[in-house]
């Protein structure tokens, strides 16, 4: 098949990956973006807590706390840029009881050794009147004003639709399987869609980054545990949480909070099970009682019945050691070009908080090129907009008025709990990285998550994805090859 | 042409809005609007194609879309307007209405009654928080039943159905109707919570085998629905250890219960009661906010629809009542306004019938002083009212003057009426 050869090949396009894609796009370069699944950021991406950490959590000297920071600082100009859901609204740690009120003092003097500005040591009373729905019991809790929310499949569709916007080209269903090898340097990578040649591989394959980098013969002993994380989702006509509500940490985990999500639903998680399956995201009657049992600690008036998802995610926990001298962190990040074999970017571990630092990462990216001698002349026309879409309910009446007018489709509400427009998918499925899932689809409108779940829209979304893709309605699917919604016409049995 | 101002509007247009629709128009509403957000009236009737529609109050046993048309025909000749394919957004106390189509674009109208009729949706496996995974392949009864009825598709081939609710049974016959193979209906309360009479025509007639205390505890597969796990349940519905059972299928409808849908009328400023889920409403189905009246499944959940016709006939009465009440109400007030050297007049209407108790003073200020003798006059059009003389006036000083109860036969042909002051 193809042989066609790039100057950089991407593995995987999660947050990581589309960054380090857009980032690079800026520069000279023919590079190809590849993952597996049919859509973009479908492992770790996909399901997550949708935080931008301040950075206090992570051990000092890490890379991991280093990213964090380094990361977090540039949100505001990437969201600008890129156009997507973000706020800073800041975050709390939460102190219940006088026993877990030393706790937050360490995580403060975390937070100045890495560097976080604009941290706050709060009251019991002065939380209870930021957050009136919260524990009574509260002692005290940590404010970073720096904490953020943002919309992170939104993150990562724009910033794959900015790289390919400026000319990268990104392969959907295209698996990795292994290099092209020239004595100790890559040449190439092996897919199922065919061989293509590189003077570079990037891995950012996530939870697969430890087989990525086995293949090339790096660090052996290296080894992803998908750690899951289980969430429930509120009816944001029942509850509202203002604010991100960490409880204090342990030394596994974050620990289960109750947040907010940037379309207003509360939401609490995740637990921590770690698990062999890379693929495993079902959700077990186990975890959401761990996930209620914590979640009601912080919020005692969270009710059941107020529920209208569950869903769980994977982090990809790695086992890196931290390579600063002096710093004893088992679980840090490998960000590096490594010595043992040539035209290799290797990115492995990223785990919480890699949304937060995927930006920073993509700039370590670029300075290791540089560092390593590649050239990286910067494009004339590199347009670092990505221009943002209309979505119908963020609009002001006289808007609204003037989108329907100049495309009717606007007017044509297809999701109800969400109001989400006909116009609004129509440009999805035509978007530059078009949507060709129903899956696809709710990840870029927030169709279908509102409390019916997709009830009243899911008939009328297979048949606009049919229409506009001009295919037979049978051969949609929900969320790629396999996930056909329909089976057969009716009055149509078979002998 | 929609027009900006209607009697009545019902929103939504399954049986309870039709026989609010139709009711209204016959207690005397002159203008009666129907939105409805799909292409063609009826609601959910229209994919309700079994029978079992109007025993009760039409004494003939209809599918759903035959009961509907009774109903859309005698709407038509009625002569009650409809918005198709249309979206209500939000509504206001003041029953001001906010609504767009990919048709007439974005209408803003206002009622003098509103009749809520949104009707329910359904519990979804999130809001039972069945555990597992997130494949194609799991459908509300409901959802099935649009694909199988409207759409014309199958959503599968082998089913298991979660619910003893009326639409799961309803839907377990009309699918083994469609060749597909129906494994079992699980139902997690030890008694049936549809009606006897679709446990007998769709499960027992068919040979499709129900289980009481059994519920799903588990959803297999990662692209498309592979199996249920089944588990038995103790008396506080808590899956029991070794009952587990893997039953392979490729789809799991879910007949789980009916939510009334009420988004619009908490915009509205609409009262729920916690245990309906659905508006308070009075006798007439009066809700909380006067002149927002609610009717069918979005009050609380049917099982027959002859109710819901009947629920929205009372609605639709209650409204109209309103409507004209309104009408009246407004015909009696005249407008008072500002004519020359009168910055503002209080009060700003005034209802006629009040000079049958008293004499009513107005209150105002005006522009530009006059320091000389003036006339303030009350007009109706050209027509002197009442006037009354000043030795000057300043704006700094406020002006009063009177409209006696012996005017209250001019004032009652005037639609407005004017203050002015004028040199003598």
């Amino acid at each position: 098949m193809a042989n066609k050869k790039y100057d950089v090949i991407i593995i995987g396009a999660g947050v990581v990956g589309c960054m380090v894609a857009r980032f690079l796009s800026r520069y000279k370069l023919d590079i190809l973006l590849i993952d597996k699944e049919a859509d973009v950021g479908m492992g770790a991406s996909s399901a997550n807590t949708a935080i931008v950490h301040a950075g206090y959590d992570p051990v000092p000297g890490s890379l991991k706390a280093i990213m964090n920071v380094a990361g977090n600082r540039m949100w505001d100009t990437l969201a600008g840029e890129l156009n997507f859901p973000f706020e800073r609204r800041g975050d709390y740690v939460v102190a219940i009881g006088d026993e877990e009120l030393p706790l937050l003092n360490n995580l403060w003097e975390r937070g100045v050794k890495n560097g976080v500005p604009g941290m706050m040591m709060l009251s019991g009373d002065e939380v209870r009147r930021r957050e009136p729905n919260i524990n009574p019991k509260v002692s005290g809790a940590l404010w970073a004003s720096t904490g953020g929310i943002c919309d992170p499949f939104a993150v990562v569709i724009a910033a794959a639709e900015n790289a390919v916007q400026n000319g990268v080209t990104l392969m959907l269903e295209t698996a990795f399987e292994d290099f092209v090898m020239e004595g100790n340097r890559i040449v190439g990578v092996k897919t199922n869609r065919g061989t293509f040649g590189c003077r570079w591989a990037i891995n950012s394959a996530g939870l697969y980054s430890d087989v990525v980098m086995h293949k090339a013969g790096q660090y052996p002993e290296f080894k992803i545990t998908p750690r899951k994380g289980e969430y429930y989702v509120f009816d944001r006509a029942e509850i509202t949480i203002n604010n991100v509500l960490f409880p204090v940490p342990t030394p596994v985990t974050k620990g289960i909070l109750v947040t907010t999500t940037i379309h207003g639903n509360t939401i609490i998680g995740p637990n921590a099970q770690d698990i062999q399956d890379k693929e495993d995201r079902s959700v077990t009657r186990e975890g959401l009682a761990e996930v209620w049992r914590d979640a009601t600690k912080l919020v005692p008036k969270l009710d059941l019945r107020h529920v209208i998802a569950v869903f769980a995610g994977l982090r990809p926990g790695g086992n890196a050691p931290c390579k600063t001298p002096g710093v004893n962190y088992g679980h840090d990040y490998i960000i590096e070009i490594p010595e043992g074999v040539q035209g290799f970017v290797n990115l492995g571990g990223i785990e919480s908080p890699g949304l937060t630092s995927a930006p920073a990462i993509a700039q370590r990216v670029i300075e290791m090129l540089k560092d390593a001698g590649e050239k990286l002349e910067e494009k004339r026309d590199w347009d670092p907009i990505r221009p943002a879409r209309p979505r119908f309910r963020d609009l002001s009446p006289e808007e609204q008025k003037i989108l329907i007018r100049n495309d009717p489709r606007y007017g044509r509400i297809v999701c109800r709990c969400e109001t989400v427009t006909e116009g609004e998918i129509v440009a999805e499925i035509h978007a530059p990285i078009p949507a060709r899932t129903y899956d696809a689809i709710k990840r870029r409108t927030w169709l279908g998550t509102g409390r019916c779940q997709g009830g009243f829209d899911t008939p009328r979304v297979v048949e606009i994805l049919a229409r506009e893709l001009g295919i037979s309605p049978l051969e949609v699917t929900k969320k790629g090859p396999g996930s056909q919604f329909l089976v057969r016409p009716t009055k149509d049995v078979e002998g | 042409m929609l027009k900006q101002k209607y009697d009545v509007i019902v929103i939504g247009s399954g049986p309870a809005g039709l026989a609010a629709a139709i009711e209204a128009k016959k207690t005397g509403a002159e203008d009666v609007l129907i939105i409805e957000r799909a292409k063609e009236l009826g609601g959910i009737l229209q994919q309700c194609i079994h029978n079992g529609f109007g025993v009760e109050i039409l004494k003939q046993d209809l599918p759903g879309p035959a009961y509907a048309q009774r109903f859309i025909d005698e709407a038509e000749q009625l002569g009650v307007e409809v918005l198709l394919d249309a979206m209500v957004l939000d509504i206001s106390p003041a029953r001001h209405i906010y609504a767009i189509s990919k048709w007439s674009g974005f209408a803003e109208l206002d009622a003098r009654a509103i009749v809520l009729s949104m009707g329910c949706r359904e519990r979804t496996r999130a809001q039972i928080r069945i555990p597992g995974t997130r494949p194609a392949g799991v459908y509300t009864a409901g959802t099935a039943q649009r694909f199988v009825n409207i759409e014309g598709f199958m959503p599968g081939k082998r089913f298991v159905i979660l619910g003893s609710g009326d639409i799961g049974m309803i839907m377990a016959r009309r699918l083994t109707f469609e060749g597909a193979k129906v494994e079992r209906v699980l139902e997690i309360m030890p008694f049936l919570t549809g009606l006897i009479r679709n446990y007998v025509q769709c499960l027992l007639d068919f040979n499709i085998p129900l289980q009481l205390r059994h519920t799903v505890s588990r959803i297999i597969g990662n692209s498309r629905v592979e199996a249920v796990e089944a588990v038995q349940v103790d008396d506080k519905w808590q899956p029991i250890p070794g009952t587990e059972e893997i039953i392979p299928c490729d789809t799991l409808l879910l007949s789980v219960g009916l939510i009334p849908e009420n988004e619009l009328s908490r915009k509205a400023g609409v009262a729920l009661d916690p245990v309906t889920g659905g508006p308070y409403v009075d006798e007439g189905m009066q809700t909380s906010v006067p002149g927002i009246f609610a009717a069918g499944n979005v009050v609380h959940v049917y099982d027959l629809v002859d109710w819901v016709t009947e629920a929205g006939f009372r609605a639709g009465r209650s409204a109209a009542k309103f409507a004209l009440a309104e009408r009246k109400r407004a015909a009696r007030q005249v407008k008072l306004q500002p004519g020359d050297n009168i910055r503002y007049i209080v009060p700003h209407v005034m209802d006629k019938e009040s000079l049958a108790e008293a004499d009513q003073r107005l209150q105002m200020r005006v522009i530009q002083p006059i320091e000389d003798k003036v006339w303030v006059e009350v007009l109706d059009g050209d027509n002197l009212v009442t006037r009354k003389s000043q030795r000057y006036v300043r704006p700094g000083e406020m002006v009063t003057v009177d409209i006696p109860q012996k005017a209250y036969d001019a004032v009652q042909k005037a639609d407005t009426l004017t203050v002015r002051v004028v040199r003598r």
